[in-house]
């Protein structure tokens, strides 16, 4: 997905630079937060990690394979502003270094696969974590949303882009549809992969994974060979909790059920008509934009598609907009309910 | 990385362009780059001025054309993409080789493959000259944040033990039979993941207790500026030069 020179046009980039600019300037504050003065050998070692990770090929069906992308990953394990960060410098090195997306697009590949990534898979987990039971488990699933949801996100965010400063004339219909069809493929793998290592993780160093600092385990007893819970004080603890997610846990469950139900209908959808490669299809497409002569609007590529193209793209949008709805929703819903409630966080924290 | 550990991405060489400061080399990559993406693509001549400009460069570099067109392979998946433009965007029809292809679609795969490719090989003749170390360096001294500059340099430091970790779990792994064949097999690569990041999270952590042990503050010391003369910057700016002139030329003509 890295961008290379040429494909957005000059003034696009320029404006997509400074965006990742100041989102690494704020990412820089936020990070000396997140790992408390360590930021320089831990943030690169980190980064270092990331790199690593995406040489590390996962297959899918069919011989072909895929990698993974991280900002999810990194967002989970080591907090959003570190992720942005790490995965910021990774492109850096990557521009400089190995020509790996352009220079000009560097703004650009930041903006899209750091910082969409990053702050939609964060916020996502943040918001579902807030309302699912504070278990282990729950932080996987989270994990695995966030990061099915980040990767099409990027794809609609580099759609956008697109939108407005592509140099080619590729129809945007048919872009959107590409990129996210491939990318909600590439998104499931990066979602599996993501809540595997995040349970890995979890189960060796619970302490390690920014996301999964709330996450007391209760203190269990063997006795006589079962377990069972130490009485009193933490039994004490999850209730103000439960109290407070009684109304909003029956449809905040709803809604996960849904977009989870969605992102696997349209995967199923998308199995077959693969956008990017049924060459023979999109000339057969091609031919309708001709007959209807008004390829300019990307309302007409809407009309002129068939009936399938035309579900999938708009069941996928469908998908991506409940994602960044639920995204920014329980993003504030987060920011709103932690102003309010600074005392017992901080203390569940149990933070330095 | 210490002396004699240079990076594979790097060619050892004397060159004039390899003496040259590396942030001088940066803004005048970055400069090029720039110019390039700016001219109008139906200057065509313009282009091919271009990659001349970058054969001289790699020429004075002492940079074999093997070693530069086996590091252009990594542009390989949006050639792809670009190969497919004619075929999908639509517009005007033509024949070409027997193939029915749309002219703008054929406009569009052109200004992306041309650009592109003459983006990645400079940067490609870039960081074939320049060392790891001095790059960051360079950067440094562009300006970039200092922590940023760590950030990356660590990043660079470690990424090749990081990297060697995952490959001796890869062997360690295959050595016992394991093949990562399908979708079943992903719980085992994602239990290699969570462990390649204790294991970083971990160095990260004795890293910086030993950085601290040893009087870290937060800062680095500089103990090389780089600094370029006046010479040096007009030597660098040359090829960018050279290529807004073509540039220009590209947009009157």
């Amino acid at each position: 997905m890295h961008v290379p020179d040429g494909f957005i046009n000059a003034p696009v980039s320029a404006v997509a630079g400074v965006v990742a600019a100041g989102a690494v300037a704020v990412s820089l504050r936020g990070a000396r937060r997140e790992l408390d003065g360590r930021t320089a050998p831990l943030a690169g070692l980190v980064a270092a990690f990331i790199f690593a990770v995406q040489m590390l090929n996962f297959p899918v069906a069919a011989g072909t394979s895929g990698h993974l992308l991280g900002g999810a990953l990194a967002a989970i394990l080591v907090g959003p502003y570190t992720g942005v960060l790490c995965i910021a410098v990774v492109l850096l090195m990557q521009g400089i270094l190995f020509a790996d997306g352009g220079l000009t697009a560097l703004g650009v590949n930041i903006t899209v696969m750091g910082v969409v990534t990053v702050v939609v898979a964060y916020a996502l987990f943040r918001g579902l974590t807030g309302v699912l039971p504070r278990t282990r488990r729950s932080t996987t699933a989270a994990a695995f949303v966030a990061a099915l949801v980040s990767v099409p996100a990027a794809a609609v965010a580099f759609t956008a882009l697109y939108a407005i400063g592509g140099t080619t004339d590729v129809p945007l219909g048919k872009v959107l549809t590409a990129m996210v069809g491939v990318h909600v493929l590439i998104g499931i793998g990066e979602a599996a992969i993501t809540a595997l290592t995040v349970g890995a993780v979890l189960a060796v160093r619970p302490d390690l994974v920014h996301g999964a600092q709330g996450l007391a385990a209760p203190l269990k007893l063997r006795v006589d060979g079962a377990l069972v819970d130490v009485p009193a004080a933490p039994a004490a603890e999850p209730a103000p909790a439960a109290r407070g997610r009684s109304t909003r846990g029956v449809w905040a469950t709803g809604l996960v059920a849904a977009l989870l139900l969605a992102g696997f209908v349209s995967y199923y959808a998308s199995a077959s008509p693969d956008g990017l490669e049924k060459v023979a299809a999109d000339k057969g497409i091609d031919e309708n934009v001709k007959e209807h002569g008004a390829a300019d609007s990307p309302l007409a590529d809407y009309g002129v598609k068939d009936i399938s193209d035309a579900r999938l793209s708009g069941g996928l949008a469908g998908v991506i907009g409940v994602g960044v709805t639920v995204a920014v929703g329980s993003g504030v819903f987060w920011a709103v309910h932690r102003r309010r409630r600074p005392e017992p966080v901080a203390g569940a924290l149990g933070s330095d | 990385m210490g002396a004699g550990h240079a990076h594979r991405l790097y060619r050892h060489g004397h060159s004039p362009v390899h003496r040259l400061p590396p942030h001088c080399k940066l803004v005048a990559v970055l400069g090029f780059v720039v110019v390039v993406v700016s001219t109008p693509r139906e200057a065509l001549w313009a282009f091919a001025l271009y990659a001349v400009l970058l054969a001289a460069v790699a020429a004075v570099a002492r940079v074999p054309a093997g070693f530069l067109l086996k590091r252009l392979a990594i542009e390989v998946p949006f050639v792809a993409f670009a190969l497919l433009m004619p075929f999908v965007v639509p517009g005007e029809q033509t024949e070409l080789l027997g193939l029915t292809v749309s002219v703008p679609g054929l406009w569009g795969a052109w200004n992306v493959l041309a650009k592109g490719t003459l983006g990645v090989a400079a940067s490609v003749l870039l960081a074939s000259t320049t060392e790891l170390r001095s790059l960051l360096l360079g950067l440094q001294r562009l300006r970039l944040p200092p922590l940023l500059v760590q950030i990356a340099s660590f990043m660079l430091r470690y990424g090749d033990v990081i990297t060697d970790e995952l490959r001796r779990m890869s062997i360690a792994r295959r050595s016992r039979g394991f093949e990562a064949r399908g979708v079943r097999h992903w719980g085992v690569l994602a239990k290699t993941a969570g462990a390649l990041f204790i294991r970083s999270y971990e160095r990260g952590e004795r890293v910086h207790l030993a950085m601290v042990s040893r009087g870290y503050t937060g800062t680095m010391p500089v103990i090389d500026e780089v600094t370029a003369s006046r010479a040096q910057w007009a030597y660098a700016c040359a090829l960018p030069v050279l290529a807004l002139g073509v540039c220009l030329l590209g947009w009157t003509v």
